[in-house]
C-alpha cells in the first residue's frame, strides 16, 4: 500500500532566493495524525504546499498516495484549510454555502449540488456542531465557529488527507482547545490522514503520536515525548 | 413610451444588459477585479474604431477586441508579468489611445461614435437585440451551470485549485464573459459606463443580502431596475441612457448603505 505522503530528497527555493527547504525525506502512512511544527519562516507552509501540489520541488520527488500531486486521482479528496483561512469575498456567505464549496471537486463541475452531495454537506456541518447556525451568515459567528465552518468545508470532500495550516491562529484559547478536541475526534471517527501545521508545539503535541519539526529541513521526526527539551525553548520556536 | 419601436428595442436589449452585467460583475467584484470591465471597455473602444475604419459592424469588432483585451489582462495577471493593476493600466491606456488614433484615421469623430461611448436609446437595432439575446442567454446559462465552481473560487481560490477545479480555465471564461457583456451592453449603456453597471448593483446588493445567492439575485434585480428606470428617464428627459442608468445604480448603492447603517444600530 502506498504512503499517503512521500517526500524523497526534496528541496525548494523561491525564485532567486536561498532554499527554504533542503534534503527533506518524509513518509506518512494513511490514517496517521502528524503534527508539523517549527519556527515561523522554517518552511512548514512550503512543505504542505509541496504536498498539495501548489508548488513543485526544485529538486526531489513528492508523491501523494503514490502519484505526483498535480496528477493525483485523489485531488478531489484533499481537504485543505489554508493559513489564516478567510473568505475571499465581502458578500455575505452562509455556513452551508461555505461548506458546499468544499464539495466542488467531487462529482460533475456543472449544475447544482445533487441530493447526495447535499447530504454530505449537512453531515459535515453536523460533525463540527454548526447545524443550528447552518443558514446564518458566517460573519455573524465567533472566530472559533468560523474556523469550524472552514474545517467542515475541508471535510465536505470526504478527504483522504486533511491538511490544516495554523488552524488556531486568531482563535481564543478556549476555542483552540475545542478545535483540538474536534480534530482528535474527527481523526478517530473518520480514520483520515491529518497533517496539522502549527508553530506552537503546545497546541498539538498532546494530540499527535508523531511530531515532525521543520527548520529548513526535518530536524526531528518522532513521538512528541522524545522531543529534546531544547526544542521547547521559545527562542528556538520563534528563531 | 412603449408605443415607439425604438423604446421597445431599447427595453428588450436593456433587459438582457440589466441582468447580465451584474451577474458577470458579481464574480469580478468578489474577486477584487472590479476595474477589469473598465479595461475591457476601453479596448472595445479601439474595436469600435476598427469597425469604422474597416467598414464592418462595430459591435462585432468591439466583441473581438474586448475578448482579446480581456485575455491579455488575464494572461499578464496570471503569469505575473506585471502586477494586476499595471496589467489593467497597460491594456486600459493602449485601448483608448489606439481607439483615438484609429477613429481619427477613419474620420469618424461624430454623433454615432458618441452613442457608443455613452449609450443611446435611438440606435438599438433589431439585430442588436437579437445579438444581445443570443449572447446574453448563452452567458447567463454558462454562469448558472458553473455557479458552484465560480463561487468556490470566490470563497477560496487556492482550496479550489487543490480540489482539482480548473481555476485557470474558469478565470479565462470569466474574462471572456466580461468581454461579451461589454459588447452586448455598449449600445445601451455605452463603453465608458458599462463597467459601472457590472459593479454598482453588486456593491448595493452586498450591503443588504443575507447569503451569496441572495446577493447575486439582488444584484441582478438592482441592475434590471436601474436599466428600466434609466431608459425611462432618458426617454422623458432626453438624456443619454448610460448616465441615467448608472446614476440610478449609484443611488441604489447609497440607499442600500443607508439600510445597512440603520440595521447596524
Amino acid at each position: 500500500m502506498s504512503l499517503a505522503v512521500e517526500l524523497n530528497d526534496v528541496s525548494y527555493a523561491y525564485a532567486q532566493g536561498p532554499p527554504v527547504l533542503r534534503d527533506v525525506d518524509l513518509g506518512i502512512a494513511p490514517g496517521e495524525l502528524v503534527g508539523i511544527a517549527g519556527p515561523n519562516g522554517g518552511g512548514k507552509t512550503t512543505l504542505v504546499r509541496l504536498v498539495l501540489g501548489l508548488l513543485r520541488p526544485t529538486r526531489g520527488e513528492v508523491l501523494l498516495f503514490g502519484e505526483p500531486p498535480q496528477r493525483s486521482s485523489r485531488r478531489a479528496r484533499l481537504g485543505y484549510l489554508p493559513q489564516r483561512a478567510q473568505l475571499g469575498t465581502d458578500a455575505p456567505v452562509t455556513v452551508d454555502e461555505v461548506v458546499a464549496a468544499g464539495r466542488v471537486g467531487s462529482g460533475p463541475l456543472l449544475g447544482p449540488l445533487r441530493s447526495g452531495d447535499r447530504d454530505v454537506v449537512a453531515e459535515a456541518i453536523e460533525r463540527v456542531g454548526l447545524a443550528d447556525v447552518a443558514h446564518r451568515p458566517l460573519a455573524t459567528l465567533s472566530g472559533g465557529q468560523q474556523q469550524r465552518a472552514f474545517i467542515a468545508k475541508a471535510l465536505a470532500g470526504r478527504p483522504s488527507l486533511l491538511v490544516l495550516d495554523e488552524p488556531t491562529t486568531g482563535v481564543d484559547a478556549e476555542s483552540q482547545e475545542a478545535l483540538a478536541d474536534l480534530l482528535d475526534r474527527l481523526h478517530r471517527e473518520l480514520k483520515v490522514t491529518v497533517l496539522y501545521v502549527s508553530h506552537e508545539f503546545g497546541a498539538i503535541e498532546r494530540y499527535v503520536d508523531r511530531l515532525v519539526l521543520v527548520r529548513g529541513t526535518v530536524v526531528f521526526d518522532g513521538h512528541p515525548s522524545a522531543l529534546p527539551d531544547v526544542w521547547h525553548d521559545p527562542s528556538h520556536v520563534h528563531a | 413610451m412603449l408605443d415607439s419601436e425604438f423604446m421597445r428595442l431599447a427595453f428588450a436589449a436593456g433587459a438582457v444588459v440589466g441582468l447580465l452585467a451584474p451577474a458577470v460583475g458579481f464574480f469580478l467584484v468578489q474577486r477584487r477585479m472590479s476595474l477589469i470591465g473598465d479595461g475591457i471597455g476601453h479596448v472595445a473602444f479601439a474595436g469600435v474604431a476598427a469597425g469604422y475604419l474597416l467598414g464592418i459592424s462595430p459591435v462585432l469588432t468591439a466583441l473581438v477586441a474586448a475578448v482579446a483585451g480581456g485575455l491579455a489582462i488575464e494572461w499578464l495577471r496570471a503569469n505575473r508579468r506585471t502586477a494586476g493593476d499595471q496589467a489593467l493600466a497597460f491594456v486600459f491606456y493602449t485601448g483608448i489611445a489606439g481607439g483615438v488614433v484609429i477613429v481619427s484615421a477613419a474620420g469618424a469623430f461624430d454623433v454615432d461614435l458618441f452613442s457608443f461611448l455613452f449609450g443611446s436609446i435611438l440606435t438599438v437595432s433589431p439585430q442588436d437585440v437579437a445579438l444581445a439575446a443570443v449572447l446574453g442567454a448563452a452567458a447567463l446559462i454558462a454562469i448558472a451551470l458553473l455557479y458552484r465552481a465560480l463561487a468556490a473560487i470566490v470563497l477560496d481560490e487556492e482550496a479550489a485549485v487543490v480540489a482539482g477545479v480548473p481555476v485557470r480555465t474558469l478565470n479565462l471564461l470569466l474574462v471572456v464573459l466580461s468581454a461579451l457583456t461589454v459588447a452586448v451592453s455598449m449600445r445601451i449603456v455605452g463603453i465608458l459606463l458599462i463597467a459601472a453597471l457590472m459593479v454598482l448593483p453588486v456593491m448595493a446588493a452586498s450591503r443588504v443580502a443575507w447569503s451569496m445567492r441572495s446577493a447575486l439575485a439582488l444584484a441582478m434585480g438592482v441592475g434590471l431596475a436601474s436599466v428600466f428606470g434609466g431608459l425611462s428617464i432618458a426617454y422623458y428627459a432626453d438624456a443619454p441612457p448610460g448616465g441615467t442608468i448608472v446614476l440610478l445604480a449609484a443611488a441604489a448603492f447609497l440607499l442600500a448603505s443607508g439600510v445597512e447603517a440603520v440595521r447596524a444600530r
